[in-house]
């Protein structure tokens, strides 16, 4: 008794303790301060952003994570990159020139840039990026672009070439930081063995200062970054894989930067503590959610079934319930307000009674009156199948089934792991509707989501989607440069996708990421936030880190 | 003794082997492969694509042949490089030579899981007693509520209850991970309070849910021992209370226990898993679970072997135990 009293009084005290000697970075600023200071970029301070999963390698051409790629974007830079505008733009070539045929492009590199350890960037350093990626041991996913060159050379030390067999139009955005590497350091040595994977050189706005497994990822500014020194001195990404412990993080201030959910957006920081010390930006995210049918199934293969179905289903209602309003209605595969982007396809406004009238076309009828639609004397009822762990994609699928009731059709929902939701189910092709997203590449490219060829299994068309003049205006659309030849086949593939619907596209998230408020220099655009960060600074009178000499 | 003891370090040779065979084929059963998070869903991914990289991985041999050379890498303490991208070897993963001692995973999860031991036992052995002695009072009630209560809160649940209030609304404790950015500015005390500051809510955690099991034993055969002639004789013949309890009837009452204690290894190391990415610590719990998410097989066997090795060692430490508190063991 005695002892279970003072091992408890040893805990109290310990408690008491350590409550009062907490040692805090003092933050000086004030809400209104916060408001006021504003004024001229200049240097210094932290931006600690929390990730759910650390990186794993920062050779971007070997990573396939997104923290990975995130941590590497601050690290390389590629030939070319994405405007704000989403037209392509020089980053380390100055310019380049295409061959009328679409089979050449040359490119002419910035003069002048030097790795992180003072060696000068070059042509050579492209070229041996290039190598390495289409070399049969590197373990790459992202090989098949640069498998379609027909020959690479270095003309001199500024100016690199590559000739294509057939034109391939996302030829020139290939381009980007996944080959760009020193070949000085690594050349001669097995890149997936070496050091350099953890402990990168590289020549963009930051490197790597340390990492500790597990923790934290720190990176300082390049002094010598061609486009000029990052105004934020560092840059840390803090591992914390529970997304709970991260929102409880920031706003206890240990990290600055973070993703929101759509509750913890509309609800969880609508307090006026977020609002004085935080900002929140919202923009579409290059993904769209979609309700897939298999193709091949009897009751899908019916058109005027998956119309109906179209019909059924309310997508502002999934937006405002599940998104709590923060995306938009998808019509087709492409982001809203992006170019390839068609607003005029036809669209389907929830309309119950147009949706029994079709299926009643198909018929289906209820004849037992039980409710339930049947045909042959078989009920009308499908699985829409999901991945577990995805709460967006659960409670979409519930209204969804809630919303088919009314029209006769009864729904199972089921869940199953990633790993065996797409071996089991989606590589056999055992599934009769799947709730799924994809992630849009900044190219409009889609043919391997579309064409007909692609319905190996593994391969992305696993709906077994099958339209001729879909197939040759995929084939058109890669085919040439020309942007509004490239638009016309893009369209037009969107109107022939709505009147087929192979899939009912549901929604466009919204990207929701919070800031602290004493960041300034974050413009919002269509493709986020993040593209000028070394622009972001802090106002000398609210920075808060300082970097230890 | 020692005769005794080489003998069942013998016997652990083949049970750790049944253990890793086992362990091989279901984690090679569960669906998906390791080349699956690399590949999926990627629309830069070909199936020829694909096989290279399994290829590359070995994971085009049959199961048998994989085990074999994996058994034969383990054998001599290798446990081949991590599939993940980033191509480290296994053990520099679990125990970063790099890194300072307290920085390594398998050092972080098994003193944080011996830490939180020592409370436990500190805490549930004089619960467990207390509540014997004065077995059907008010006290005894009010501790087997409060332990089962821990038994039953879902850490993951607690554990988020306590940041909020001691980390958000409060303002004394950290939320996550061991250290402070600031750590490596601190004098020495600073950061020793600094790790302790952060070790209080984990320990808390995990002690608070572990107190059931034991203190619940070591009641029952506190009650068990209490009600021995010995007992009785030794009350008879006029010693004080205290004596009786703790010289004579404690030591009888801790043999159950020991048992217990060598069995809770596998328990802590799973329940490491869960606390650790709550908390963010960089343990091997964390790692593992990464490991399992990306079915990066030499992870993983990795971590279950190293888990299955502590627990047999924590049985035979068990069992040594055993033999030195009970003299009846010991003459067998």
């Amino acid at each position: 008794m005695k002892k279970a009293l003072l091992s408890i009084g040893i805990l109290l005290f310990l408690f008491l303790l350590t409550a009062g000697c907490k040692q805090k970075v003092s933050i000086p600023e004030t809400t209104a301060g916060m408001q006021a200071v504003n004024g001229q970029p200049v240097f210094g301070d932290a931006l600690i952003e929390g990730t759910i999963g650390e990186p794993s390698n920062l050779i971007p051409m070997l990573a396939s994570d997104s923290a990975s790629h995130s941590v590497a974007g601050q690290i390389f830079n590629g030939l070319v990159k994405y405007d704000t505008d989403l037209s392509i733009t020089g980053d380390l070539a100055e310019s380049w020139d295409v061959s009328k045929d679409g089979l050449i492009i040359t490119f002419h590199l910035r003069k002048g840039v030097n790795w992180t350890d003072g060696v000068e960037f070059t042509a050579d350093d492209v070229m041996f990026g290039y190598k390495t990626i289409i070399d049969e041991k590197t373990p790459s996913a992202y090989k098949e672009d640069y498998l379609q060159v027909k020959k690479a050379e270095v003309l001199d030390r500024y100016t690199f070439r590559v000739t294509y067999g057939k034109p391939f139009a996302p030829a020139l955005t290939s381009w980007g930081s996944l080959v760009v590497l020193p070949r000085h350091l690594l050349e001669g040595k097995d890149i997936t063995k070496d050091d350099f994977a953890r402990n990168p050189v590289g020549l963009g706005p930051y490197k790597l200062a340390k990492w500790v497994s597990g923790q934290e990822v720190d990176l300082v500014s390049n002094k010598d970054y061609f486009k000029g020194r990052a105004y934020l001195d560092q840059y840390i990404y803090k591992v914390i894989p529970d997304a709970a412990t991260m929102f409880l993080e920031l706003k206890t201030g240990g990290i600055d930067m973070m993703g929101l959910t759509p509750i913890q957006y509309t609800k969880q920081t609508d307090t006026p503590f977020f609002k004085a010390n935080f900002r929140k930006y919202r923009y579409p995210a290059f993904q769209y959610t979609h309700l897939a049918f298999n193709q091949k199934h009897p009751w899908f293969k019916d058109k005027r079934v998956r119309q109906a179905i179209a019909y059924g289903v309310d997508k502002n209602e999934i937006v405002d319930v599940v998104l709590f309003g923060l995306g938009t209605p998808a019509t087709g595969p492409y982001v809203p307000n992006t170019w390839p982007y068609n607003p005029n396809v036809t669209k389907y406004g929830y309309n119950p009674e147009k949706a029994k009238e079709l299926l009643k076309e198909a018929g289906w009828q209820d004849t037992d009156g039980d409710g339930v639609l049947d045909k042959d004397g078989k009920p009308f009822e499908f699985t829409i199948l999901t991945n577990a762990g995805n709460a967006l994609r659960k409670n979409t699928a519930t209204i969804i089934q809630w919303r088919l009731r009314k029209i006769g059709i009864k729904v199972e929902i089921r869940t199953v792991e990633w790993s065996t939701f797409v071996n089991q189910f989606i590589d056999k092709k055992r599934f009769e509707a799947v709730l799924l997203g994809w992630s849009i590449g900044l190219d409009a490219d889609q043919y391997d989501i579309w064409h007909s060829s692609k319905t190996k299994e593994k391969e992305l068309n696993f709906i077994n989607y099958s339209n001729s003049e879909v197939d040759a205006l995929l084939e058109k659309g890669r085919r040439t440069f020309d942007i509004e030849e490239r638009k016309k086949a893009y369209f037009r593939i969107q109107e022939i996708l709505a009147e087929e619907v192979p899939y009912i596209f549901l929604y466009v998230p919204d990207a929701t990421p919070i800031v602290h408020a004493r960041i300034k220099g974050i413009k919002p655009t269509a493709i986020g936030i993040s593209y000028n960060l070394p622009k972001w600074y802090v106002p000398k009178p609210l920075q808060r880190h300082a970097l230890a000499p | 003794m020692v005769k005794y003891l080489a003998k069942r370090f013998i016997e652990m040779i083949p049970t750790l082997f049944g253990i890793t065979l086992i362990s091989f084929f279901i984690i090679h059963l569960a669906p998906g492969k390791p080349t699956d998070a690399l590949s999926e869903m990627n629309p830069k991914m070909t199936p020829e694509a694909r096989e290279r990289l399994e290829k590359y991985y070995g994971l085009d041999k049959p199961i048998m042949v994989q085990y074999g050379l994996w058994l034969k890498r383990v054998v001599q303490l290798d446990f081949g490089e991590s599939f993940s991208m980033d191509r480290r070897p296994v053990m520099q993963k679990i125990w970063d030579t790099k890194q300072p001692i307290a920085e390594r995973r398998l050092f972080i999860t098994f003193m944080l899981n011996l830490m939180a031991m020592i409370i436990i036992l500190l805490i549930a052995i004089p619960i467990g007693i207390s509540s014997a002695t004065h077995q059907h009072t008010l006290y005894d009630k009010i501790t087997t509520t409060t332990v089962f209560v821990g038994f039953a809160i879902p850490s993951f649940w607690l554990a988020l209850l306590l940041m909020m209030l001691f980390g958000v609304y409060l303002d004394w404790l950290p939320i996550s991970g061991l250290k402070s950015m600031n750590y490596d500015t601190l004098p020495f005390w600073g950061r020793m309070l600094d790790r302790a500051r952060h070790l209080i809510l984990p320990l808390f955690v995990i002690a608070f849910g572990g107190l059931a099991g034991n203190s619940r034993y070591m009641r029952s055969s506190m009650l068990e021992v209490i009600r021995q002639d010995y007992v009785t004789v030794a009350r008879a013949k006029g010693l004080p209370e205290q004596q009786v309890i703790y010289r004579h009837a404690f030591r009888n009452a801790l043999l159950p226990l020991i048992t217990l204690i060598g069995l809770s290894v596998p328990g802590l190391i799973g329940g490491s898993v869960i606390f650790e990415n709550i908390f963010g610590i960089a343990g091997m719990g964390q790692l593992f679970f990464n490991g399992v998410m990306a079915r990066d097989y030499p992870l993983i066997m990795a971590i279950l072997t190293i888990g299955a090795f502590l627990t047999l060692i924590g049985n035979l430490l068990a069992d040594i135990g055993y033999m030195l508190v009970d003299p009846r063991i010991r003459a067998q």
